[in-house]
């Protein structure tokens, strides 16, 4: 076994995986609070990837572009709530469903009609864009540490203010009592506006973060949403906890399992067969997590408090 | 009879007389389309067996229709290039064969486990479960991965001749009949009542004494087998196949094909395929960014369908 | 007369709330039960459990001698259990003979038969109309559920649970809702009813109760306090208190 290998591709599962709560976080708290499936949560997400990349072009520094980005997308998600989610909320899950995946097209098409169909490659300040030698093979992109600590802060701040502040109390409570939301005098249209715009800047955070790593693209939206809907599937759909576990479980999974699966299958069986069945094992493998964890617990691992 | 029911007659009679027509006035390119449009209407009613008459929202489709033009272009790649010389030998027969006990065998695993969950828990994990597939064949190199495949070997079939368009197309109409009349005949059935009852009050079927979860699985299974027929005619008729085809919004395409035409109707899934073809080819004519006006166009539908979506699925906005 | 349904130490709770608290019970076979009590004691949460849409928490119900605590909802109506709702659950976006012909068909076994249509199976639709015309309903087979007004939703709920032939029906508060003239026709033909079935009725309506019951129980806050004959029942100082007495 390479333990500096393992070591390596251990905090790419954990970057994966803070990036995948990033997305999932948001995705839950909207579906947790305000009933809705938004399909189109991978699209802001790739909405914040471009803003942020075209930004980073124009003013040159990526961090700026990322500080400008990042209410722009939430501005995004906020017109999206106004204009297309509101009316849904009391739908069934199916309309919403299609009127989101509607709303994927157009966002798509747009970013295609102002961006170009290109990907748009975006440049890391040299300070970032270094490594960090540890020794003993051990090998560490700056950048990646960088988004690591970046992830942790952002679930910490999400978890202080769920936990600790008025808002936070309130998004408990709506998720919990929406009467009582209202009993209290609080305007729940203003609270459910906020939610949203919050969960669009999660996910356009996560956009932007791994922008520089692997450009911003079209499709990145689509992938990363399913991806996401397997985390709070596991998690618990409307847990915030379920969504943390979640994401650290599948991005851990996927990425070991693509860079070891073959080394454990070959221990059982000939290198040869394990050279095949390797790549498409683990490209499989979350959602057979999935299908475990489901077989198990139908609720997921983590199912909130009943409404 | 209404007017709805008469207009998918009409269509169906069209699409029974036009495609000669088509190709004695040099406009060949048409019978691709309409092929197409019948091939994507099989896929389509099988769809509407669980979304329309069992109320449940796969969002998955397409991993079936893939699983069965994967079923026709893996032994017609080795037929070509070696290896397996057992699949290879296969005639069409069997590649249907395949990709029908393939697609029904991939609705089984995964439907006992979907259908144990209820309403978003479902939508997602049939999407996850598509996805599950289009990432499997993204990562077989040897039958091109991302990039696909090209068949070069269509399946043989007695009588008729894939490669003759006319008659690929024929074989698909005469399909897509037998794949409407199969629907009908199974929602007018015992089995159809009972899927109908539990989509309309599961708690009631279940206090009748009906373990709607074989049920539904039941049809979960006989709707992926169906549309793995479709995958495989869909194989045959592009001969080339990719991953693409099981992207999740090919499911979602599926998913408005019914919306569109009417669902939990006999013919209304074959409607909203040939609405869609039209849709596409009109718009994609004019502009690169079709999908634009096309996606506001789903919003505005769902946004302003009186009653919803469900409203239209479970007819409570006739009037 | 031996028992049919036999519950013991059963519970159940939501939350703080113990909605079924310790609750032992035998139903005889062939009479009709009540059980009575305010509302939110814990009797439609009762025989939820009793038809397995809810699971008890702890306790054990037999049926026919047979354990059925955990056994799934469906598996207790093949064994004979059936239930009316308090709130009229019907498949609505069916038709009124649709609806109990589903009934009927519950009875044949399996119904995965795929062939013939359901709507032209003449012995399934004829039962099905002898069970709307035992309720009055047979002039309205062929109207959409959704169409029928409360009271025959309510005769609906009750021409079900007579086509399921089950041994045990149980009713939740089969009168709700209904007008005087409509309770008086549910209360005659409940009448016709008894002794041919067992029945356990949940029902607020105190003269029908009284007028219909071989034994009732009174549950309150969950805890049945007293089961006897109405005259025992009657005369009982603990019901009295907890529940008759708030009545007047
Ligand atoms: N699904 C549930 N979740 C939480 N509490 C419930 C639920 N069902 C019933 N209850 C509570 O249990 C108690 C008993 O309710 P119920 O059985 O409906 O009473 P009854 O039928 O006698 O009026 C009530 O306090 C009710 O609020
Ligand atoms: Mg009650």
């Amino acid at each position: 076994m390479d333990y500096a290998l393992l070591l390596v591709q251990t905090l790419n599962g954990v970057q994966l995986g803070l990036l995948l709560f990033l997305v999932a976080s948001g995705l839950t708290l909207v579906f947790g609070i305000l009933d809705f499936v938004n399909l189109a949560h991978g699209a802001l997400y790739m909405l914040g990837a471009f803003i942020c990349a075209w930004l980073t072009l124009a003013l040159g520094n990526f961090l700026i572009a990322m500080v400008i980005a990042v209410p722009v997308t939430a501005g995004a998600g906020y017109l999206i709530e106004r204009t297309v989610a509101r009316p849904l909320y009391a739908r069934d899950h199916l309309d919403q469903v299609l009127a989101t995946f509607g709303l994927i097209l157009v966002i798509d098409t747009m970013v295609h009609l102002v961006f170009g169909p290109e990907g748009i490659a975006v440049p890391l300040p040299a300070w970032l864009n270094g490594q960090l030698d540890f020794g003993a093979n051990v090998i560490l992109p700056t950048y990646r540490l960088l988004i690591i600590g970046f992830g942790i802060l952002t679930a910490f701040g999400l978890f202080w203010m769920v936990t600790y502040t008025k808002i936070g109390m309130l998004i408990r409570a709506g998720a919990s009592n929406r009467t009582m939301v209202s009993a209290l005098g609080i305007d729940i249209q203003t609270l459910f506006a906020f939610v949203f715009a919050l969960g669009a800047a999660l996910a356009g955070l996560a956009g932007m973060l791994i922008s520089p790593i692997t450009e911003a693209s079209i499709g990145m939206g689509n992938n990363i949403i399913i991806t996401a809907f397997v985390v709070i599937i596991v998690g618990g759909i409307g847990s915030m906890k379920g969504a943390f576990i979640g994401a650290m479980l599948i991005g851990l999974i996927d990425t070991l399992g693509r860079s070891f699966l073959d080394t454990i299958f070959a221990l059982f069986m000939s290198p040869a067969a394990a050279e095949t069945s390797a790549p498409a094992i683990s490209a499989m493998l979350i959602y057979i997590i999935m299908a475990a964890v489901l077989a198990v617990r139908p609720q997921g691992l983590f199912p909130p408090k009943a409404r | 009879m209404n007017r709805k029911t008469i207009t998918g007659i009409v269509l169906l009679g069209l699409l029974a007389v036009l495609p000669p027509i088509f190709i004695a006035t040099g406009n060949a390119f048409y019978v691709d389309l309409t092929t197409r449009l019948v091939i994507l209407a099989i896929a389509a009613t099988s769809l509407n067996l669980v979304l329309g008459y069992g109320g449940l929202v796969s969002f998955g489709h397409a991993a079936f229709v893939g699983i069965g033009a994967y079923a026709v272009g893996i032994p017609a790649y080795h037929g070509i290039y070696g290896g397996g010389e057992l699949i290879a030998s296969f005639n069409g027969f069997y590649h249907i064969a395949l990709a029908v006990i393939l697609s029904a065998l991939f609705a089984l695993i995964t439907g006992a486990i979907c259908l144990r969950t209820k309403g978003v828990y479902f939508i997602m994990i049939t999407m996850a479960f598509a996805q599950m597939v289009y990432y499997l064949f993204i990562s077989l190199e040897t039958y091109g991965a991302d990039d696909g495949l090209v068949i070069d070997l269509r399946s043989e079939l007695p009588l008729v001749n894939l490669d003759k368009p006319l008659q690929m197309y024929y074989f698909a109409f005469v399909s897509l009949l037998a794949a409407l009349l199969i629907v009908r005949t199974i929602v007018r059935s015992r089995f159809g009542m009972v899927l109908q009852g539990a989509k309309g009050n599961p708690e009631r079927m279940v206090t009748l004494g009906y373990n709607i979860y074989l049920y539904r699985l039941a049809a979960y299974v006989i709707s992926g087998a169906m549309a793995g027929y479709a995958g495989a005619l869909l194989g045959n008729f592009t001969t080339f196949i990719s991953p693409d085809m099981m992207d999740w919004h090919r499911s979602g395409e599926l998913m408005f094909m019914i919306i569109l035409g009417g669902a939990a109707t006999t013919l209304g899934p074959l409607m909203g395929s040939a609405a869609f073809i039209v849709v596409e080819e009109i718009l994609s004519h004019y502009t690169v960014y079709w999908h634009l006006p096309f996606g506001l166009m789903l919003i505005a539908i769902v946004l302003f369908a009186r009653g919803g979506v469900m409203g239209i699925i479970t007819g409570k906005d006739k009037s | 007369m031996s028992s049919l349904l036999s519950i013991t130490g059963l519970n159940k709770s939501f939350g703080g709330i113990k909605a079924t608290d310790d609750v032992n019970l035998d139903v005889l076979e062939g009479e009709l039960h009540a059980i009575i009590g305010p509302n939110g004691a814990g009797k439609t949460t009762l025989i939820s459990q009793l038809s397995g849409a809810l699971p008890p928490d702890t306790g054990s119900i037999m049926f026919n001698g047979q354990d059925i605590t955990r056994a799934p909802a469906y598996g207790r109506a093949k064994l004979g259990i059936t239930r009316s709702f308090q709130i009229t659950s019907l498949v609505k976006d069916m038709s009124v003979l649709d609806n109990i012909a589903l009934a009927v068909q519950a009875k044949q076994g399996h119904s995965f038969r795929f062939l013939k249509p359901a709507r032209s199976i003449a012995p399934l639709r004829d039962e099905a109309l002898t069970h709307l015309d035992a309720v009055g309903l047979a002039d309205r087979a062929d109207a959409p559920t959704v169409n029928l007004s409360h009271g025959e939703h309510r005769l609906m709920e009750i021409a079900i649970a007579l086509a399921s032939d089950a041994p045990l029906m149980m009713l939740d508060e089969p009168m709700a809702g209904l007008g005087p003239d409509e309770s008086a026709r549910m209360v005659t033909f409940l009448k016709t009813l008894k002794g041919k079935r067992t029945i356990v009725l949940i029902e607020h309506d105190m003269d029908a109760v009284f007028a219909l019951a071989d034994r009732i129980s009174v549950l309150v806050y969950g805890h049945i306090i007293a089961t006897g004959t109405p005259a025992e029942i009657r005369s009982n100082s603990a019901v009295r208190q907890a529940y008759l007495g708030e009545e007047d």
